[in-house]
């Protein structure tokens, strides 16, 4: 069948979202060709300002990287523009000479900065705040100059003013009017922002309208109609968009302010649309992302020929993304002859509230430093529900606070009410995803259906829905600090450690206000856990954060003796081997050797101060018997011996041994391989557990023959070794990056289900980036007996001190 | 009566926030480098079940036994509640980067 050609002008959020939901409907349908300026895949051009304050990298904000695009075949060209379109043949072209035909043409070709035809704007050091270019120009500069001026008081301004704050430089905003985000907020609100962020160190020049660009080759300055002036080694202008529309005008598509489309996205010329802030519908031109991926979404419907209501408009909402204030604006906001206002005024909190009804209806609201009730507020307003039945002032409450009102709320929602305005996401979804492939974190829901992907502003709203439809026992664990020296939970600590890129238990435990210091026995070691997990290379190891066993490399006993348990991949030896055992044993009196639950030697009852001597004339790697780690691999005797095997379970054995040898887990991982279903090897009480059967294997996962027996679980079957390997790599991967530090596969696997696990680790492209992630822990990895050995210090302090006078 | 002085080698042999054990008269005793570059010693035997404490994890003033999880106070030597006890502490001088325990 002939696919048919569809061209996608602009690698933005609005044109790649629509892409995203023509490849769900219908990944056959089309022969997809994206053309963009920017050097970059897909990234979220609202996190920018995130990416300014130093909170990302850019690497974090981008939304499909190139890997996606590959597995797509969707043919990109990034950083060549499209410069004319012709109608009659159908084809495009761009500025670097490729020529693309097209059955199907989308422009997205969103919208440009505004520069003010100022004299002196073209100097060195004035930008504008629109891309990754201009986010590298701000770091850049904050480098060698120390003053910043940033004209217009809006959105973008302030977030721009708030970046360059974190960049160490004095910062001055310049605005026409009197009040700042007047688009948004009204006097009241305006003027607390104002104040608040006086506070954080910006200046404000209000009322002020800018004349010239001071400066020879480089900005020195800015000069005002006033006469008055203002010195800058860097202006940033971020007075506003305007939709990019100058392909299309030349095209001879129908352009106003934007690029009309209509309810269908559908421009002037056939087969020729527009989404995204460069499109206008019924007038609208939108900024924000929530519309344009509204849009998309009707236009995917519409290009694979599925039914769908048409796009209709969109209730716009805002919240501005600067750190330590709180800003939502949303609809009306201003007082008017028709409208009343419900508000609040705390003074003394700095919180401000204000809801706009007309006709006993919701219209808009702006909401200073208390917005957790921003998502219930803009549900009513999308709804259109009366308030005459509600008490008035209640309606400003903030209910978030009483026990389950968010659970209440949501579960009050119908099915089809959207919860991620961004994307688009109903409640009726994410419940559905929620039950059927067992998500149980807010994360599992982002990555699943795309709810809170983009801003996050619904993430108190999802969590509510997954409380809801999973009951209060998830809630507790979720919201279980990690111990009592903090009130993070595991989930919110690793995702602080990405976000401000802590590399040291230290540093954890200052930026994050640890109650203690040094934290404890119980926090120590799991932070180092997951600093390890997180940043495998960059993150040092601290000795000092591990546990005895995993200190000394050995398991301490009652009488504070060691045992020492060399390693045997698959529980094979030799006999040089078991003759080095024995004579060690012999040499340091070695009061009992025995063999262990998963088939290893172990020499108890060590004094510390041998231990080195002991490592060093075993001449064997460390078994790990004492770590929260990969430890043994116990076999049968598989197909090489037994008249039933029916695969070589040995050989298996030892490949998952060496290859995973070494690694942390939250917990200790212990492993098995039979040949056949007989199981000699205990496969099913296993961490993991891989039975030999007919033309393949079965992997079990989560299995515990200790206190709490629990058989394990079928993962998935499998016909090679390879992908064997494969699974359990990226099983392993996931189990390390989302269990608690010291949970046990089969106490996680209770937790999260096995159904979220599958649903998971089914996707080869998820399984291949998390044995990606961990190899890269494993490539840092050494024995540490033998590293002790060589290192003469670190031996020294296994000896006692000695008593010198 | 009349304490002793006996040096055990130098502040660089104590690696911080770990333990070292040294043992003089028959007694043993657990030496600690804590972070803020100070040491301390105490007798290295948990109240509870003859721990190694010198093995512990320590987090600002206090060590954790290692085989079950009690912590002690380094400064003087008390079992922190819920559990409950003392160890035997000892003075300690640095001198010229020397290390003197007095018993």
């Amino acid at each position: 069948m002939n696919k048919r050609k569809l061209v996608l002008v602009g690698n933005g959020m609005a044109g790649v979202r629509c892409i995203e939901e023509i490849l769900k409907h219908n990944a056959d349908l089309f022969e997809i060709t994206i053309i963009g300026s920017e050097p970059h895949p897909n990234y979220n051009r609202i996190l920018l300002s995130s990416v300014l304050a130093g909170d990302a990298d850019i690497r974090d904000i981008v939304l499909n990287d190139y890997e996606w695009y590959k597995k797509h075949q969707i043919d990109l060209h990034t950083g060549q523009t499209v410069t004319r379109i012709d109608v009659e043949t159908k084809r495009v072209f761009t500025d670097q000479g490729l020529v693309v035909p097209y059955d199907d043409l989308i422009l997205a070709t969103g919208s440009l900065p505004v520069i003010l035809p100022l004299p002196g704007a073209d100097k060195q050091g004035v930008i504008s705040f629109r891309d990754i270019k201009d986010c590298e120009a701000m770091i850049e500069a904050s480098k060698q100059y120390k003053k910043a001026i940033v004209i217009g008081g809006g959105l973008l301004g302030l977030e721009a003013a708030r970046g360059l704050l974190n960049l160490s430089m004095e910062v001055s905003v310049v605005h026409i009017f009197e009040n700042l985000m007047e688009r948004q907020l009204d006097p009241v609100a305006s003027q607390l922002l104002q104040q608040e962020l006086e506070k954080q160190g910006i200046r404000f020049l209000m009322g002020k309208q800018s004349e010239a660009v001071l400066g020879e080759e480089r900005v020195t300055g800015l000069r005002f109609k006033d006469g008055s002036m203002e010195s800058a080694d860097l202006i940033v202008m971020a007075v506003g968009i305007k939709p990019n529309v100058e392909l299309a005008r030349q095209s001879g598509i129908e352009v106003n302010r934007g690029v009309m489309v209509n309810d269908w996205m559908e421009t002037s010329l056939p087969d020729v649309y527009a989404v995204g802030e460069c499109a206008e519908h019924r007038t609208g031109v939108y900024g924000l992302v929530a519309p344009l991926y509204e849009q998309g979404m009707v236009l995917a419907k519409r290009l694979c020929r599925i039914d769908t209501p048409p796009y209709e408009g969109s209730v716009v909402y805002t919240k501005l993304k600067v750190s330590g204030v709180d800003v939502f604006s949303a609809g009306e906001f201003m007082d008017g002859a028709e409208t009343r206002a419900i508000r609040v005024h705390d003074e003394f909190s700095g919180v401000y509230k204000k809801i706009m009804v007309r006709d006993n209806k919701i219209i808009g609201a702006v909401l200073f430093g208390d917005t957790s009730d921003s998502n219930r507020i803009l549900q009513m307003m999308r709804s259109g529900s009366s308030i005459q039945d509600l008490k008035r002032v209640s309606i400003l409450e903030n209910r978030s606070a009483e026990a389950n009102s968010g659970n209440d709320l949501v579960a009050a929602l119908s099915d089809d009410e959207i919860i991620c305005g961004c994307n688009g996401v109903s409640k009726g979804t994410i419940v559905q995803a929620i039950r059927e492939k067992g998500l149980c974190s807010v994360e599992e829901v982002k990555q699943c259906t795309s709810a809170s992907r983009s801003c996050g502003g619904c993430k108190p709203l999802v969590a509510n829905l997954l409380e809801s439809v999973l009951g209060d026992s998830v809630v507790v664990s979720r919201k279980e600090p990690i111990c009592g020296c903090t009130t993070l939970s595991r989930e919110e600590l690793v995702a602080e450690i990405k976000e401000k890129q802590l590399t040291t238990v230290k540093e954890v435990m200052f930026v994050l206000g640890w109650k203690e210091t040094e934290g404890c026995s119980k926090c120590r070691p799991a932070v180092n856990y997951y600093l390890n997990m997180i940043w495998p290379e960059e993150h040092e190891d601290e000795r000092e954060s591990r546990f005895v066993n995993e200190r000394m490399h050995a398991n301490i006993q009652k009488d504070g003796t060691y045992s020492v348990v060399p390693r045997m991949y698959g529980g094979v030896t030799s006999p040089a081997e078991l003759k080095r055992i024995a004579a060690v044993a012999e040499k340091y009196n070695v009061p009992m050797v025995k063999v262990t639950g998963g088939q290893r030697l172990d020499l108890l009852g060590v004094k510390k101060e041998d231990l080195p001597k002991i490592w060093a004339e075993l001449d064997m790697p460390s078994g790990f018997a004492y770590g929260k780690a990969i430890r043994t691999v116990k076999t049968c005797v598989g197909s090489d011996f037994c008249r039933f095997g029916t695969q070589n379970s040995i050989r298996m054995g030892i490949d998952i041994e060496k290859k995973f040898e070494r690694l942390n887990t939250p917990a200790k991982v212990k492993m098995a391989v039979s040949g056949c279903p007989r199981n000699c090897a205990e496969s099913s009480i296993k961490d993991i557990g891989v039975v030999g059967i007919d033309g393949g294997w079965e992997i079990y996962v989560g299995g515990n023959g200790g206190v709490h027996l629990r058989g394990a679980e079928l993962l998935c079957k499998v016909k090679t070794e390879q992908e064997v390997l494969e699974w359990t790599g990226a099983f392993l991967q996931y189990y390390r990056e989302n269990a608690n530090y010291g949970e046990r596969t089969s106490q996680w696997m209770e937790r999260v289900g096995l159904t979220a696990v599958q649903a998971v680790l089914q996707d080869s492209e998820m399984r291949r980036q998390l044995n990606e992630r961990v190899d890269k822990a494993l490539s840092v990895l050494r024995d540490p007996w033998q590293q002790i050995m060589e290192d003469k210090q670190a031996s020294r302090m296994y000896e006692e001190l000695p008593v010198l006078t | 009566m009349q304490k002793t002085m006996v040096e055990i080698g130098n502040i660089h042999d104590l690696p911080l926030q770990t333990g070292r054990v040294v043992k003089v008269n028959g007694r043993e005793i657990a030496v600690f480098r804590i972070s803020s570059g100070d040491v301390r010693a105490v007798e290295n035997r948990c109240p509870h079940k003859n721990g190694p404490l010198a093995e512990g994890i320590v987090a600002g003033e206090y060590v954790f036994c290692p085989l079950h999880d009690r912590k002690i106070n380094l400064n003087d030597g008390n079992v922190q509640a819920p559990d409950s006890g003392c160890v035997t502490t000892y003075r300690v001088d640095v001198t010229d980067e020397k290390v003197y325990i007095s018993i």
